[in-house]
């Protein structure tokens, strides 16, 4: 009887959807994400001003990066997402698989004082698949209850056991450590990327995380680092600063970021090729990469606006009220050292790096 | 009089057969249809034969030891400014980069410059362009990836690859991965299906003991961790195991370990193996516990008659009858075992990388789908000797789950 | 040896229950207060319906079941405290048990192993046992490559291997067709007759049972009704159950009218109709009595006065069962009152709806007191 009712309200709630999706295709646009706090700061930062302003529903929905899911729609031939939100190697690897559409002509919004976008965008971020929109950065970061005396100020303290013994936490995989290990080395973040071009500089950037090696604990996903800082896991980590900021100012743990060598990357956003509704889609994009849209991202978490214009603009926490300005990974107080990802660099040796690196770990 | 006959017996035949097409529909959409293209992807890749018929058709009969003449550069000039028009370069690009790494660029930026290009020599125009036109190792890398068919992605898949000579060697030794991972995952799946037996087994035998209504409270205490997400399943564990966590906490606190010698459970092989048997105990139970139900009491009884004490009576009469359970619920664990690796990736440490992670790896990231296929294929060989093993064994129709 | 030191003392007590009690919820008792011997080499039925009791006694023997209380001995040592495996108790069970993973050899070598016996010693014997039961040649099959008949031999032979002296049976013939099932009850007698052992054997079959026993007991709610041998049950029952239980039996209702010093006593089993029987317990007059007379017993009265009991019938139906008809008649008030008449050359035709004379013999006809219903 309950179950018949049950199957019943399953068959009757599976209808109602098919009909709500024939009412709705005019008129929406997917959106695919990376869920968590980031998809509610972009849906409260312009989202919602998006759908009032142009009346097109939003359908928002979550991956976990990676092309996998893109390129399985788009070689069955059948693509249902519109816009995804994607950082910027695989970005370059989905270009150039065909996997997205070309945007590079798209006429974007200027800036609030009239400069055109291709003066207002940083270098290189309007690209033939996407268009940049947000800074992020890896950074280090440590729990202050966890270290005893004097704390950690560079990335050279975290490649220092003497100094600061106890077990750090790094992500899986030869980006962002390959770096690091060079720059916490001593090398200037402006020799990085050409160093690491020649065998001498790699296995220098192996030899230096080798130090390091049997303190590491490797994070898979961006939640884990600030869960292993909490539970005293580790004392220090390398982390996204969005993530770290959520955890210092709506979790309220006392989480410190050490900005000293971080790795600056962009976020981007991009149309799938082949997008049902690619009108609409083109519309979002010149939204979503307007400095007004950007900043609102930015009042909500801590990743920068990608236009010069917007940087200013960023001011207090919308819920919280904190001042966002010095977590912004632009701040000036927070660009005395880092480095900005190339990706470049990386699509060409990400493949080779990732086998060395997992045979480095499994030695 | 013949369509009369035959209106008798369609029916009988056609309803089978109609019953039994949505099965085979469904086996053939979600398994022989991708299992194909898998098969296909691992060994056939046409996208830079389509790119570049010409240039490849020169190549053939070069000789590989000095740089193609100059009628070869013209010919992959024209092509890749059409496969730049046509957006195919990238894909050229990422399959030549696959074979000679950091080679990628070179295409996009050659083809980019050539279109304001006036030169008539071209050759000097490329290397001028970019210098690793120079290099012949990139020229045998674009005539490598020409090759529709292929054995690259085999021969990566366990660390092989092509030589200069047209023979086989191994890739050099910091690339290696692919056969330590292999070794791994199996002595992984070993370990896991060697543990959910030692617990698994005593746990069935009491569920199949006791009267049916514990039988029914025990059986859905075994299956509660079904019904919870197996990231929540991998979280929970990090959370009890870890340093700072509540098996530690306990251990500390009744005095077995010291407070600075906290016991390493996790982000390490003890990590991986305690939180895989937990996932995978079901897997084994069930089987086990079916087998053992249909075992009626009166062969223990029986042993006990002819003076064998319980634990001979075990050891010949009862376990050797549970066996067909045994060995489904080793070959269960097993196989599953062998695609596991959200669960070793994130309690694991250096040690929980296992061979499922670097097809997720190529299929999520790198999109070198062909390369995944391969390793894919061979991990599906490894199951299908287990399985043929098993049949051989104990027969696959004596597979019970419950 | 066995079979020496059975002969020798034949008719000493081999097994004993005394007081046993059997209670699995400690409120319902499934076996009361129980006593029994066993003698040695001696072939014991415990006969009844299901649920009276006897497959427990024979658990509680073989050790898979607790005693509540009393206590069981063999050769007059408590087994309370031994472990089935160490009992030496040759058990077959009802669906036999073989160990279908074991050929038919290791079958009966199992015993002999867990007794740490030498393979020479084990082959011969497991020879032997095959030789005992006709089986020689099959000692390479698994059981389930053999027929139902040849799978109960290996279990008789596998309760007999290792030369225990007792041998427990439960119902071991309950999954064969009658054909077999008569055979394989002349083959466990011979086997019996051969070895000497002193064999409990269960069923719910009376002719089985009939077939097979030294002592039959038969089983009713946790009590024995009545333990004698089969002519015993058969001729002289002593409780109405036993004597419906075993063989067919018309039952009487009456009144004792008259006791003779004899033991012949008049019973009235309606106005006018008396009957003479033998009272088979002190019975007084006023008292109310059943009286059991055997079909076959019953003799159709050619003349007057033929029988001490004689009364008139009316033929409801004649069935043919080839060495005997079995007549069907309304006679005393009774309603299906059977008559088993040999199937002599002139027995005396009879049709349905023949009025006739039926009579038995005093001797023949026992008055049974209403008191054994409740015992």
């Amino acid at each position: 009887m309950r179950k018949n009712f049950q199957f019943r309200s399953l068959i009757g709630g599976s209808l109602l959807c098919i009909a709500a999706n024939c009412v709705w295709a005019e008129e929406t646009l997917t959106v695919v994400s990376f869920g968590g706090s980031y998809a509610k700061a972009c849906v409260d930062g312009y989202h919602k001003a998006f759908t009032e302003e142009t009346g097109i529903k939003i359908k928002l929905e979550d991956y976990n990066g990676g092309l996998a899911q893109i390129r399985a729609q788009v070689d069955a031939g059948s693509v249902h997402w519109d816009v995804v939100d994607t950082e910027s190697s695989p970005l370059l690897t989905g270009c150039d698989e065909g996997l997205f559409e070309y945007v590079g002509d798209l006429d974007l919004p200027p800036a609030p004082d009239g400069t055109p976008a291709s003066e207002d965008f940083f270098d290189g971020q309007i690209q033939d698949c996407g268009i940049g929109t947000l800074v992020f950065a890896t950074v280090i970061a440590y729990n202050p209850e966890n270290i005893d005396g004097e704390m950690p100020t560079t990335l050279q303290d975290f490649f220092d056991l003497e100094k600061f013994p106890g077990r750090r936490g790094m992500r899986r995989s030869p980006a962002s450590n390959l770096e690091f290990a060079l720059m916490g080395d001593g090398v200037p973040p402006d020799q990085v990327f050409e160093l690491l071009s020649t065998e001498e500089g790699m296995q220098r950037a192996f030899r230096k995380l080798d130090s390091i090696k049997e303190h590491v604990i490797w994070w898979e996903t961006g939640a884990q680092p600030p869960q292993m800082l909490a539970d005293g896991e580790v004392i220090m980590t390398t982390a996204w600063n969005g993530r770290i900021f959520n955890a210092q100012v709506i979790e309220e743990q006392p989480f410190k970021i050490i900005w000293d060598g971080h790795l600056r990357d962009v976020g981007a956003l991009t149309i799938v090729a082949g997008a049902p509704n690619l009108e609409n889609a083109k519309k979002f994009l010149k939204f979503a990469t307007s400095t007004r849209a950007m900043v609102g991202v930015a009042n909500h978490i801590s990743y920068a606006p990608l236009r010069h214009s917007g940087l200013p603009l960023v001011g207090k926490h919308a819920v919280t009220g904190e001042d966002m300005q010095p977590h912004m990974p632009t701040y000036p107080e927070n660009s005395k050292n880092f480095l900005w990802n190339d990706v470049e660099w990386w699509s060409e040796r990400e493949d080779e790096l990732t086998e060395r690196f997992n045979a480095w770990l499994s030695r | 009089m013949a369509s009369t006959r035959s209106q008798n017996q369609e029916p009988s035949r056609l309803v089978p057969i109609g019953l039994a097409l949505p099965l085979v529909a469904f086996v053939l959409v979600t398994f022989v249809i991708p299992l194909g293209t898998m098969v296909v992807q691992s060994a056939y890749d046409p996208q830079v034969a389509q790119a570049l018929p010409k240039t490849l058709d020169l190549l053939r009969d070069w000789n590989d030891s000095a740089l193609p003449s100059s009628d070869v550069f013209e010919t992959i000039a024209s092509e890749l400014i059409s496969s730049r028009e046509d957006r195919s370069i990238g894909k050229v690009a990422t399959r030549v980069n696959r074979i000679k790494s950091g080679s990628r660029s070179v295409f996009a930026k050659t083809a980019r410059r050539l279109e304001r290009v006036e030169d008539t020599d071209l050759k000097t125009a490329m290397i001028e362009i970019d210098d690793r036109w120079e290099d012949i190792e990139l020229w045998r890398a674009i005539r490598s990836a020409g090759q529709k068919f292929t054995a690259r992605h085999y021969l990566r898949s366990v660390d092989l690859e092509p030589a200069q000579d047209g023979g086989i060697q191994q890739v050099s030794e910091d690339q290696r991965i692919y056969n330590t991972l292999y070794f791994r995952t199996v002595y992984v799946s070993l370990a896991v299906t060697v543990l959910c037996f030692l617990i698994g087994y005593p746990i069935a035998y009491a569920i199949a003991s006791v009267s049916d209504s514990w039988a029914k409270i025990l059986l859905v205490i075994v299956l509660v961790p079904f019904w919870t997400s197996l990231l929540v399943r991998t979280t929970s564990w990090l959370v009890l195991l870890q340093n700072q966590g509540v098996v530690n906490d306990v251990l500390v606190w009744i005095g077995l370990v010291s407070d600075d010698s906290r016991l390493a459970l996790v982000h390490n092989m003890t990590g991986t193996l305690i939180a895989m048997t937990h996932v995978l105990l079901p897997f084994m139970i069930l089987p086990l516990y079916a087998v053992m139900r249909s075992i009626p009491p009166d062969y223990m009884r029986a042993a006990a008659s002819l003076g064998a004490n319980p634990i001979e009576g075990f050891v010949k009469v009862y376990f050797p009858q549970s066996l067909p359970g045994v060995s489904a619920g080793c070959l269960l664990v097993f196989i599953l075992s062998l695609g596991y690796y959200i669960t070793p990736a994130l309690v694991g440490g250096t040690k929980g990388q296992l061979i499922s992670n670097m097809i997720a790896y190529h299929i999520q990231t790198s999109l070198n789908w062909g390369l995944a296929a391969a390793i894919s294929v061979i991990l599906l060989i490894g199951v299908f000797v287990c399985y043929f093993i098993f049949d051989r064994w104990v027969g696959i129709d004596k597979l019970k789950l419950g | 040896m066995t079979t020496d030191k059975a002969t020798e003392q034949a008719s000493d007590v081999h097994i004993s229950f005394d007081n046993v009690v059997k209670s699995y919820d400690g409120s319902t008792q499934v076996v009361k207060d129980l006593n029994l011997d066993v003698n040695r080499g001696e072939f014991l039925t415990l006969l009844g319906p299901s649920g009276s009791g006897k497959t427990t006694c024979l658990m509680m023997l073989a050790g898979f079941e607790s005693i509540t209380s009393g206590t069981i001995t063999i050769d007059g040592r408590a087994i309370q405290d031994i472990l089935p495996h160490k009992r030496g108790i040759g058990m077959v069970f009802q669906n036999y048990a073989l160990f279908p993973h074991l050929t038919v050899r290791k079958n009966l070598s199992f015993p002999l192993e867990v007794r740490g016996m030498s393979a020479s010693e084990r082959n011969s014997r497991v020879m032997r046992a095959l030789e005992l039961v006709q089986l020689e040649g099959l000692e390479n099959r698994k059981p389930r490559n053999l027929s139902g008949g040849q799978q109960q031999r290996v279990a008789i032979a596998r309760a007999l291997v290792f030369e225990p002296e007792i041998v427990l049976m439960d119902e071991p013939l309950g999954a064969l067709d009658r054909r077999l099932r008569e055979e394989m009850q002349y083959e466990i007698r011979r086997i019996h007759q051969q070895l000497g052992v002193t064999m409990v054997y269960v069923t719910h079959d009376q002719q089985e049972a009939m077939v097979l026993s030294d002592r039959v007991a038969v089983f009713r709610d946790g009590r024995i009704e009545q333990i004698a041998t089969p002519e015993t049950l058969y001729e002289e029952p002593s409780r109405v159950f036993v004597s419906s239980f075993i063989g067919d039996n018309n039952v009487l209702y009456g009144e004792v009218r008259e006791v003779q010093d004899n033991d012949i006593c008049h019973v009235s089993i309606g106005p006018d109709r008396n009957v003479q029987a033998l009272s088979v317990e002190e019975t007084k007059p006023g008292e109310p009595v059943w009286v059991a007379i055997r079909p076959e017993r019953v003799g159709i009265a050619k003349t007057e006065n033929q029988y001490s009991n004689q009364f008139d019938a009316i033929v409801n139906d004649i069935v043919f069962m080839g060495d005997h008809l079995r007549i069907n008649v309304d006679t005393c008030g009774v309603r299906n009152f059977i008559i088993k008449i040999p199937n002599l050359v002139g027995h005396g035709a009879v049709l349905p709806g023949d009025e006739i004379q039926v009579g038995w013999a005093t001797l023949d006809c026992r008055a049974l007191s209403m008191d054994s219903e409740k015992t």
